[in-house]
């Protein structure tokens, strides 16, 4: 009875949306000035904060970028490129970036692999939705706690002394402590995929669960083996969700400093973490500089994911 | 992200169709793979931070590894009474005052926001992008740019100004998008029959939407306190001279080499985990009553 409830529900708000579907799309050009008013009522709250929050930070930042600076941290204001030919011109900014797009590279390959697989499971193998949603929410809890503490958790594990070393040294496998394990480049990456792996299972899970179980249904009769429904159907299905977490991912790894300067014992760095060290020798133009550089980059990476899917669409749906 | 799942029940497939054809009949062998890598993914998830709930509670031998040595609360006591550990107490106190109200102007913020992306409007995609945009800028040089813009203005960065905008910054977007996930299962029949029957804008909000979309306003919560107590990257240029808690943890992971570090891992942890179960399970009472009351 109940199910039959859900399916008429469900029934009556699909006849809705096919409703909706037939009445002439309302780009924005076609709307009324009272329905421009009554929109723009309702986000002026988030307006309100994001321009004095967002907007005029960025500018600042940007209009810092181009003062000159008398080394103790005050500002002159003027137009000088200098920060921008000392951020181009340095040995270390290249260094800098192939550091940062190789943490990138890393901790979106395994986030992806490992997200995806899971998103995989709990949507095509689990068969009891309620154990489904308990697992999902498993996975997110984690997401709603500290970062920092959930990096430094890391510690009695890998360290020198940590427990991998003993059970390592236990077994015979080695003979002398590992010191790769912590304090460096793999220390971060573990620290990453451990915390973002989240923003990669929840986007993908979404598009997945919007699969029509009745298309591989279908493709299984149609003779389609194993392989082929994961490759025609349902990676292309769930490609929304992957260029989404694709987003999180590059985005917090690209803009994260503390995990680089804690993870890697100071033996790495990465473009904000060298943003930090600047900032923190009140060396604010190149900061700002190098700020600048790295939110372009950022803007093209992402603008280049939106092309492939139209996020608002893929979230509203 | 969660007001998708916890929305789930309420529009949920009927389960006929939910055993899909991978796994009808006999488990295949993908089955087992994936089973054992997720049972990997939650142990790695979660060992890490057990072993410093467990190793924070040693007594006053304890260091940074295991083996265990001893069991007493010296490191919980310490990280209250210790000056070097600098002001946990009134971080804490602090952390959870600005949590606060960055959960209720989330909360309101993001339900009208979410409101008025229902209906497409002049402009919508730039606020949209403005929100995208928000989320993705790296925390830290918004914050920088921030206490800057403060500077400049000759005000005074503090907790609760500059850095409850900063912190603003990263949870509304969050909201937002929740509550566009929150939106789409919205069922818009009910606001239409409400209107019918002669309700006016605010009376089919207060009466039909918000009573609805409760769910998804808690989860919206969620998001708000939880990001707020624990964010970090835009706080640090922002929060004055006052620390709020993850600063503090920030500046003892760099000095403190004791468990107390542990400890406060653990207080924290336990703050968030009661503001998670509280959330969650007001969503599943919410659930209930309206699974009882629908029956009866």
């Amino acid at each position: 009875m109940r199910s039959a409830g859900a399916g008429l529900r469900r029934c009556d708000k699909n006849d809705f949306e096919a409703f909706a579907d037939m009445q002439p799309s309302s780009s924005p050009a076609q709307t009324s000035p009272r329905a421009n008013l009554a929109g723009w009522l309702y986000v002026s709250p988030l307006v309100l904060v994001l321009a004095p929050f967002f907007v005029a930070p960025i500018l600042v930042v940007l209009a810092a970028s181009f003062f000159a600076t008398d080394g103790f941290g005050g500002l002159t204001p003027g137009f000088t490129l200098a920060s921008y030919v000392e951020v181009l011109h340095s040995a270390l900014t290249l260094k800098l970036y192939l550091a940062t797009i190789k943490f990138t590279v890393l901790t979106w390959v395994f986030t992806l692999i490992i997200g995806f697989f899971v998103a995989y499971f709990l949507v095509f193998h689990v068969r009891n939705q309620l154990l489904a949603i308990g697992l999902f929410l498993l996975c997110t809890v984690p997401f709603w706690t500290s970062n920092i503490i959930r990096m430094i958790s890391w510690i009695p594990l890998l360290g020198k002394e940590g427990l991998i070393n003993q059970a390592l040294l236990g077994v015979g496998v080695i003979h002398q402590p590992l010191e790769v394990l912590l304090f460096s480049d793999l220390a971060v990456v573990i620290a990453y995929v451990h915390q973002l792996t989240i923003f990669m299972i929840v986007p993908i899970f979404n598009s997945m669960a919007r699969i029509d179980k009745k298309l591989i249904e279908a493709a299984i009769d149609a003779g389609a083996r194993r392989f082929d429904i994961m490759r025609l159907i349902v990676v292309p299905m769930s490609k929304s969700g992957i260029a989404l977490g694709t987003i999180f991912v590059v985005s917090i790894v690209m803009g994260d400093f503390f995990v680089v300067k804690v993870m890697s014992g100071g033996g790495s760095a990465s473009v904000v973490s060298a943003f930090y060290e600047d900032v923190g020798v009140l060396q604010y133009p190149t900061a700002a500089a190098s700020a600048v550089l790295l939110t372009l980059v950022l803007v093209a990476i992402v603008s280049l994911i939106l092309r492939t899917v139209d996020i608002r669409q893929e979230i509203t749906r | 992200m969660s007001a998708v799942a916890a929305n789930m029940p309420e529009t949920a497939v009927p389960s006929t169709t939910r055993a899909i054809a991978p796994s009808k009949g006999g488990r295949p062998w993908t089955f087992y793979v994936l089973a054992a890598l997720f049972t990997l993914y939650v142990i790695a998830l979660y060992g890490p931070m057990f072993c410093i709930y467990i190793l924070s509670f040693q007594d006053i031998r304890g260091g940074l590894v295991f083996p265990m040595k001893g069991h007493s609360l010296h490191w919980f006591v310490d990280l209250f009474t210790q000056v070097r550990t600098g002001d946990v107490k009134g971080s804490f106190d602090r952390s959870i005052k600005l949590a606060v109200i960055v959960t209720v102007i989330t909360v309101v913020v993001s339900f009208l926001a979410g409101l008025g992306f229902r209906k497409r409007f002049r402009g919508d995609t730039f606020v949209f992008y403005m929100m995208i945009g928000s989320l993705v800028a790296p925390g830290l040089v918004l914050g920088l740019g921030t206490g800057l813009l403060f500077q400049a203005l000759g005000l005074n960065a503090s907790w609760y100004s500059s850095a409850l905008g900063a912190q603003l910054s990263w949870t509304l977007p969050f909201g937002v998008l929740v509550m566009f996930a929150v939106m789409s299962r919205f069922n818009h029949v009910w606001e239409e029959a409400a209107y019918d029957l002669g309700a006016s804008r605010w009376q089919s909000i207060r009466l039909v939407m918000i009573p609805v979309l409760a769910p998804g306003l808690v989860a919206v919560a969620l998001f708000g306190f939880t990001l707020s107590y624990d964010e970090f990257a835009r706080s640090l240029q922002t929060a004055g001279s006052l620390n709020t808690l993850p600063l503090e943890i920030w500046s003892m992971t760099l000095n403190v080499t004791s468990p107390s570090l542990y400890a406060l891992g653990t207080v924290t942890t336990i703050v968030s985990f009661v503001v998670i179960g509280a959330s969650l399970g007001s969503i599943v009472l919410i659930q209930k009553k309206r699974g009882s009351s629908a029956k009866g």
